[in-house]
């Protein structure tokens, strides 16, 4: 019985990592930059080919490989952001105008990525195996790529809450995220803060697909259902909070454990019924105000 | 608007739609079924975008939820079709997605911008994983045939429910209920004030624009012969409307019906001539429409015609 709970509990924890460090980044992008990206799992379909390429073809570490297909991330998303979104942002009359439009805009180009990725690697699913020895932690037994990766997900995920907490780029950020007007006046370059958000939240997207890609097979069209999960960990933890993103990353990962454990094929139901529930309830999110 | 232009105007509205009409109600007799079938297609879209902006176009709350009024007619035609005559499974199809819209718009409506949009969307995805889980776990099946019908009589229902949506749009635009809806749209908060009873407005608006979802997916079921439930929940039919009103503008009525129309050939177009390269156009010209045409093809139009005519009708 106490192993059973461990199991689903650290198996859980396990995949709340990821779903953590995704969350951040579209949070990020939703939270300061008002873009609702639902191409956000594009980036991480990105990266988790850019990684899965750099181990097949040139022999490259997964896990460095994160220094690869994160900052090749953050720059679409930059570059992204300073031509099509900013143009969007700076011709809607208002900012209700502009997450309509941006949603839509990101519809397009969710497309737009997916089927450059097909050109570029195929429709078919692609896979590789790295380090699948099996680790025990009290008693259940899980593979070893996952606790490592999990590990590492939890790592970027500090990293990234002390940049935005402690340094001076970050105190920007959070002052562009509670009024963006205000923020300008006070010297903050909007323009390119809301642009640098925009870029890490699709650099956080590139090392999920990074880490991502060590633990299950990709497919261009993967991207969609970590869209999903990102917007419902985001929902969960309140839009815009980035420790909310983190809490409601583990709550969902605990969630869908528990399901699976049950029925596995229902934890996909369960996200949503879990997600309609909370927006009825209380749409604010855990850490919303 | 001058009130001397409003009076041949009056006429001419109802004669060339009547025109039309009956244009579009011969044509199996002298159009091939290719272009018949392509028609059916374009009315489908032009119903979905239509209905989708008699809610959401003066209100502004974005509804993703088309896919699932669809997706629900569509599983109304699986489950009746063998059973009951073609049209009582239509209109069963519109019921069906009424009370749906009904009680999702009673929970939900008080949801604001971009949560109201989220919401609607996740409903979709929750029926259609529900339903996945279901056929595969419970029934053992996947998808379900449907019974096949004549391409000309899914035609003739497709216009009818066509006629249907545009004469309920029209009217909803004209009436007291337009207005409010469009109050609702510039400030809700005044509108409750001045009287309107917000929530059930939203709601019973909400409810009408998907009787014609559901009856469109319930004929559009019988040309599909196949459906299962990724065919009938595609979250494409949710962002479709969304992105075809918007292309056409929502400002006005023909607007959204442009907007389906262009939009669906193009559709076709591409997926006939670039089969590989569809999805990919598809995105550059839905990211190009947003960027391009903040008001939609119908707001090009006019200023077009005051650059024409110069300035004497620029306060117009």
């Amino acid at each position: 019985m106490i192993k059973t709970i461990l199991d689903v509990g650290i198996a859980g924890l396990l995949m709340g990592g990821i779903y953590a460090i995704i969350a951040v980044g579209f949070s990020l992008q939703y939270g300061v930059a008002r873009v609702l990206n639902v191409a956000h799992g594009e980036f991480i379909m990105v990266g988790a080919f850019i990684t899965w390429m750099m181990y097949t073809v040139f022999g490259i570490n997964p896990f460095v490989s994160l220094a690869i297909a994160g900052p090749i991330a953050f720059i679409i998303g930059f570059l992204l952001h300073r031509t099509l979104f900013n143009r969007l942002r700076t011709s809607s009359p208002s900012s209700a105008a502009y997450e309509g439009s941006s949603l839509l805009a990101s519809f397009g180009l969710l497309y737009v990525i997916q089927n450059v990725a097909i050109l570029i690697w195929g429709a078919g699913g692609k896979g590789y195996s790295y380090l699948t020895t099996s680790v025990n932690i009290w008693g259940a037994v899980f593979p070893t790529n996952r606790v490592v990766t999990a590990l590492i997900a939890i790592g970027i995920g500090l990293v990234f809450y002390l940049f935005l907490a402690r340094t001076r780029l970050g105190k920007a950020i959070r002052a562009a995220a509670q009024d963006p007007m205000t923020a300008g006046l006070m010297g903050v370059n909007i323009n390119l803060v809301l642009a640098l958000c925009f870029g890490l939240g699709a650099l956080m997207a590139g090392f999920g697909g990074s880490l991502i890609s060590v633990m299950y097979s990709l497919q261009p069209a993967m991207g969609f259902q970590y869209t999903i999960i990102a917007i419902i960990v985001v929902v969960l933890g309140g839009l815009g909070s980035i420790p909310g993103s983190f809490i409601g990353g583990f709550i969902l990962g605990l969630v869908g454990s528990i399901v699976a454990y049950w029925q596995p094929a229902l934890s996909l139901v369960a996200y949503y019924v879990l997600f309609m529930l909370l927006l009825l309830v209380r749409p604010a999110g855990i850490m919303g105000k | 608007m001058n009130s001397l232009r409003v009076v041949p105007k009056s006429f001419l509205l109802p004669g060339i739609s009547l025109l039309i009409l009956i244009l579009l109600a011969a044509s199996p007799l002298y159009i091939p079924p290719y272009t018949v079938i392509l028609l059916t297609s374009i009315f489908m879209f032009v119903i979905i975008t239509v209905s989708w902006a008699i809610f959401s176009g003066p209100t502004g709350y974005i509804s993703l939820a088309s896919a699932a009024f669809f997706g629900v007619g569509i599983y109304i035609a699986a489950l009746l079709g063998k059973e009951l005559p073609l049209l009582v499974v239509v209109g069963i199809g519109g019921l069906a997605s009424f009370v749906l819209a009904l009680l999702v718009g009673a929970l939900t409506l008080r949801l604001r911008g971009i949560y109201f949009a989220i919401f609607t969307f996740g409903l979709a995805e929750l029926i259609r994983h529900f339903l996945l889980f279901w056929e595969t776990n419970i029934t053992g099946t996947r998808g379900r045939i449907v019974v096949l019908v004549d391409y000309e009589i899914v035609y003739y229902i497709m216009l009818g429910i066509f006629v249907a949506t545009m004469l309920t749009a029209y009217f909803i635009r004209r009436s007291k209920l337009g207005l409010a809806l469009q109050g609702i749209g510039e400030n809700e908060e005044a509108a409750a004030h001045s009287g309107v009873d917000v929530t059930t407005v939203k709601v019973i608006t909400f409810a009408i624009s998907a009787i014609f979802m559901g009856a469109a997916g319930a004929i559009m079921a019988t040309k599909w012969t196949y459906i299962d439930p990724y065919v009938a929940f595609n979250p494409l039919f949710s962002f479709m409307p969304v992105l075809m009103a918007i292309f056409g503008g929502i400002g006005q009525i023909y607007g959204p019906v442009i907007g389906a129309v262009i939009f669906t050939y193009l559709e076709e177009v591409l997926t006939t001539r670039f089969p590989y390269y569809y999805m990919l156009i598809f995105g550059i010209v839905l990211i190009a429409a947003i960027l391009y045409l903040p008001n939609g093809l119908v707001g090009v139009i006019p200023k077009l015609w005051r650059r024409r005519s110069g300035g004497q009708r620029a306060n117009t």
